[in-house]
């Protein structure tokens, strides 16, 4: 099996660590129901089909990655860097001496 | 104040030759890792500027005389050999560590695909290219110059790393031989 990193190119499985389905890119807000709560940390989707996980570019870029992949027929149909998928970062605080 | 011998990470090895193959270590005198702060791009491309280099593109790197600028990751580079100061980047000193090997030879490419899973061949990773990239399970630069290619992994693994290049090459060698 092999991933597409968009950073770095076609890599073999064994480069990546495997972190589970993307619910942790969905954190709910801190004030959130208890519900929310434990689907966010306990409660995963078992789909026959099209699923999103996280793997991590470990001997690579470092970078984590969402990876689309249909758990029937194995196709991998995307592989997207998590970070720019975030909201933009508040300005780096920086010490300007 | 005692005076101490700074050794390199590979000191006391010679180089060694296996067929048209050599490995001899390499010294860089700086790694300097580069992160620019988020919309600093411009700041550290004008700061690269009078060195005769630029923030490379993923997968590339780039030599200005003894200067050499390296990607290494998602907004990140290591500048090796060349001093920077620019409030542009988050500027770390990682000198001590990294090992650096170099292997040179018709064959280096052949030899190293058996340790990096990727294609090396010159084809597909030509000089001028970089990968982050598995050394057996170190995690490692691999780096390809006119010259052949160069390869860093984390100082603490620099004799694991030497040994398995060097029975690597003695493997492709013998088969070399026998043709
Ligand atoms: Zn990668």
């Amino acid at each position: 099996m092999r991933l597409t990193c968009p950073l770095c190119g076609p890599r073999d499985r064994r480069e990546f660590y495997y972190y589970g389905a993307d619910d942790y890119l969905h954190r709910p807000a801190p004030d959130a129901p208890p519900a929310a709560w434990d689907d966010y940390l306990h409660n995963r989707d078992n789909p026959a089909g099209m699923l999103r996980d996280l793997w991590y570019h470990e001997a690579g870029c470092g970078q984590w990655l969402a990876v689309s992949r249909n758990t029937v027929s194995h196709d991998i149909t995307a592989v997207e860097c998590v970070a720019p998928l975030r909201p933009a970062r508040k300005k780096a605080v920086r010490n300007e001496d | 104040m005692p005076e101490l011998i700074a050794k390199t990470p590979l000191s006391g090895l010679w180089p060694v030759t296996h067929g048209a193959l050599s490995l001899s270590e390499v010294v860089y005198d700086s790694i300097l890792s580069l992160a620019p702060f988020a919309g600093q791009e411009k700041v550290l491309t004008k700061a690269l500027k009078p060195l005769g280099l630029a923030f490379p593109a993923p997968n590339t790197l780039a030599v200005s005389g003894v200067a050499r600028i390296v990607w290494t990751g998602r907004d990140q580079a290591f500048l090796i050999n060349a001093p920077l100061a620019t409030p542009s980047a988050a500027i770390t000193d990682q000198s001590d560590g990294w090992a650096g090997l170099r292997l040179e030879g018709p064959m280096a490419a052949e030899a190293l695909m058996r340790l990096v899973p990727i294609d090396l061949r010159s084809s597909a990773f030509p000089p001028g290219s970089a990968a982050r990239a598995p050394l057996n399970h170190m995690n490692a630069v691999v780096m390809r110059l006119e010259s052949g290619f160069e390869v860093m992994v984390f100082r603490s693994m620099a004799r694991s790393a030497w040994t398995e290049i060097a029975e690597t090459m003695q493997r492709v060698a013998a088969r070399q031989a026998l043709r």
